[in-house]
């Protein structure tokens, strides 16, 4: 019997809690992506730079904070940061907008040449960012490290196995409740909100109805950068912050989008934990858990794929979805 | 009046314009260097035709052309290296009947949907335990045989070799490698909506890579393979033979300048006589019937679909057809290095730069996607001695060692990619038709 808890635990050591954290941090980024295709009807490459953005600009706010002696005691210091770091991102959404998007947006181009374009703001802000900051790591987390550590853990239950929960985990999926319930509330409660579920839904009718474009637009980018700077400075706190990463966070945020349905706010979110989830749980080790659920002590890591691999998961599964279900989970195409 | 002579004789100014370029070079930098630069310029300007046939003529987005490009590097390795024996002894049918359980694998589900495709969630749970015991089967097998291929004198071999055929074989090899990713993606993404085909090459190609970097029994991973082998002389040999040196006296230059010039020289003829066969054939299909059905399919797709052209199906085949180009030229790449180098690969110089070639020179047309790929990579190249240089003017106030002056030079190579941004969304603002702009009905 212990045996069997001593495996659960490794399993929510290693997977359980990555995974739902992992997972927190695609959600917000799919849900970025998703609110720009369900108003803008583009797929937005630019939108992992956008976070790496917003994240450099909080990291700043938090040496500076750090440097004027203000801290959050046991919590990151860049909580407090992250307005800064949100204004920063909104502020480049807005001003890229006016001065990129909009000239082809009147014309009323493809969307494939939107999602040139988009891909040609990658380049730039991934370059202003790799300019400012540099293309190295930078942690910028600090604060308790750990809210209880595997020794803790084992100390309180007797068991073999520990169970650690770590400060930036916590903070990470706390967070993103908070800010989805925010999210949900806002789409579906206000008349802002309204108002973009409807452009989302049928344009024409929208104007027709009196909602003002320019209106929809501006909110749908206040929205985009917020949630990027949320998104990365999750991320850059759990894991840390490296320009490069960024860019290649795209591919498993695109892959949660449409794993739940491009367009779909809720498709996001269950896109986002279900890529996490595949990605930990394919590229896991098994060999403890296998060793305490059988009597069997296996040689090799029991692991369907190697860590390298983990890329090719969210791929995967995107081609799944594609093949067989190519609306997502929740067929959405709407707000 | 001038302007109207620039108009009618736009694609011979603008050539002549780029051949003078290689020729300031030439005179300033040395022969060689303009040579080794008209070289990567014959190459890119093979891989934007291929793009240029994919958006072009069909208005598909690729976003992998980097994966594409490296399965034609891979290509050269597997068809030009020496095979090793003791590594095929070892491991060689292990890997063969893992790679044929994969296939039969593959097959096997295709036959249960088939089969099975009225009750889906059979299917489903069918092709579920097909590829489970296919997995279990294949890794079983695979594994030890990759371990002893690769415990074979690691630091010099450790992987399978290659066939130890002439390397000129490996470039349609490649070509065909990337047609078949190129299949397999386009039956995915192909029919769905648009951007979901970007999406999808944008993750096969990082795939892709991790693959080339990780297989090691295969590509040696980012250990790389060296001396591949020439489909021209050496310079060494070159530098000895009689008939050789009097060629040199001809010229009037150094034995070994001569000979550096001479063999790629003769790297420029092959990529010259390809590059021609190649547009002679894009050029007459642009033309014809089918040409016309392309763009009649890029321009209205509903349009077309009701004049009962199989829209999906025409997608798939310029998509095949542009990616075995990339992996042609990915091969000759390849070739011209004399080594594979998987890090080498990066989406910015083997994506969006080729993104960059076909939209400056003009989409849709052959002509403007072959001088885009000299013109890009022209400034790719020299972009660097004048980004340098210009930031050494422009801070040349400030102190040696003042902190803003060093991180500016130091943050120079990012430059780069700001650079290819920028170029690209003033391209797609202000000249979308780029150079040579796609010849119509009506403006010619």
């Amino acid at each position: 019997m212990t045996d069997i808890i001593n495996a659960l635990v490794v399993l929510a050591n290693f997977l359980l809690v990555p995974a739902l954290t992992y997972g927190s941090q695609l959600a917000l980024g799919a849900l970025g992506v998703t609110l720009v295709y369900g108003v803008l009807r583009f797929s937005n490459f630019a939108h992992g730079e956008t976070m790496a953005f917003g994240t450099m600009i909080t990291i700043f706010g938090t040496w500076g904070l750090q440097s004027m002696g203000v801290s959050a005691g046991p919590l990151p210091t860049a909580l407090l940061a992250l307005p800064l770091g949100i204004a920063g991102a909104v502020a480049l959404s807005l001003l890229l907008d006016k001065t990129v998007y909009k000239y082809h947006r009147q014309r009323k181009a493809s969307p494939v040449t939107f999602l040139i374009v988009s891909i040609g703001l990658m380049f730039f802000i991934g370059g202003l960012v790799r300019f400012v900051i540099g293309p190295g790591d930078q942690i910028f987390f600090d604060g308790t490290r750990f809210i209880f550590s595997a020794r803790d853990f084992k100390k309180a239950t007797g068991l073999d196995e520990g169970l650690a929960l770590k400060m930036t985990q916590a903070v990470t999926i706390i967070t993103a409740i908070l800010v989805v319930a925010a999210m949900f509330w806002f789409l579906n409660k206000t008349r802002t909100g309204k108002s973009m579920r409807a452009f989302s839904d049928n344009e024409n009718l929208a104007l027709l109805s009196g909602i003002n474009p320019d209106r929809v637009v501006l909110i749908t980018w206040i929205l985009v950068g917020a949630l990027a700077t949320i998104a990365g400075s999750l991320y850059g706190l759990d894991k840390s912050f490296k320009p490069f990463s960024y860019m290649q966070l795209l591919l498993p945020i695109f892959a949660s989008a449409i794993v739940g349905g491009v367009g779909n706010p809720l498709g996001a979110i269950a896109g986002g934990y279900v890529i996490a989830f595949s990605e930990i749980a394919v590229t896991f080790a098994y060999k403890k858990v296998v060793a305490y659920v059988t009597t069997y002590e296996p040689e090799s890591l029991v692991q369907l794929l190697g860590t390298d691999y983990k890329i090719a998961v969210s791929f995967i599964i995107l081609v799944i979805v594609l093949i067989v279900r190519p609306t997502g989970i929740f067929s959405g195409k709407t707000l | 009046m001038n302007q109207n002579f620039f108009s009618q004789n736009r694609v011979p100014v603008l050539y002549a314009g780029m051949a003078a370029l290689l020729v300031i070079v030439g005179l300033g930098q040395g022969w060689s260097v303009s040579l080794s630069i008209l070289n990567l310029c014959l190459i890119s300007a093979i891989m934007s035709l291929g793009v240029n046939m994919q958006w072009g003529y069909a208005g598909l987005f690729n976003v992998g052309v980097m994966g594409f490009a490296a399965l034609g590097g891979l290509a050269a390795v597997i068809v030009s290296m020496p095979p090793i024996h003791e590594a095929q002894a070892a491991g060689g049918s292990g890997i063969l009947i893992g790679l044929l359980i994969l296939v039969a694998t593959i097959f096997a589900s295709i036959f249960v949907w088939k089969q099975f495709n009225k009750n889906k969630k059979l299917a489903y749970w069918l092709i579920f335990a097909v590829i489970a015991v296919g997995y279990v089967l294949g890794r079983v097998l695979f594994l030890p045989a990759v371990e002893a291929i690769e415990a074979i004198d690691p630091s010099v071999s450790g992987y399978l070799g290659g066939l130890g055929l002439p390397i000129v074989l490996a470039w349609p090899v490649g070509g065909l490698f990337a047609a078949g990713a190129a299949f397999v993606i386009g039956k995915v993404a192909l029919g769905l909506r648009s951007d979901y085909l970007a999406i999808a090459t944008l993750g096969i190609s990082e795939i892709i890579l991790y693959f080339i970097k990780n297989e090691e029994w295969l590509t040696r991973g980012v250990k790389n393979v060296n001396g591949l082998p020439r489909p021209v002389p050496y310079e060494v040999d070159l530098q000895q033979a009689e008939w050789f040196q009097k060629l040199a006296a001809d010229w009037g230059m150094a034995v070994t300048e001569a000979s550096s010039i001479f063999v790629k020289l003769c790297y420029a003829g092959l990529f010259v006589a390809v590059i021609a066969i190649l547009m002679y054939l894009s050029e007459t299909a642009l033309r014809s019937p089918w040409g016309r059905m392309m763009r009649a399919i890029r321009d209205n797709e509903t349009a077309a679909a009701a004049m009962g052209k199989n829209v999906v199906k025409r997608h798939l085949a310029i998509f095949v057809i542009g990616s075995a180009v990339i992996g042609l030229a990915g091969a000759m790449l390849t070739t011209l290095d004399g080594q594979f180098t998987p890090v080498s690969y990066q989406p910015l110089r083997f994506t969006f730069l080729i993104w960059v070639m076909v939209i400056i020179g003009g989409s849709g047309n052959n002509w403007g996607a072959v001088l885009g790929g000299f013109f890009i990579w022209f400034f790719w190249i020299e972009a660097e001695p004048i980004g340098l240089w210009l930031i050494d003017t422009l801070t040349a106030f400030m102190d040696g060692d003042h902190p803003l002056r060093v991180h500016l030079m130091d943050s120079a190579a990012h430059m780069r990619l700001m650079t290819v941004g920028i170029v690209l969304l003033v391209a797609l603002r202000y000249f979308p038709e780029g150079l040579i702009p796609e010849r119509t009905a009506r403006k010619a």
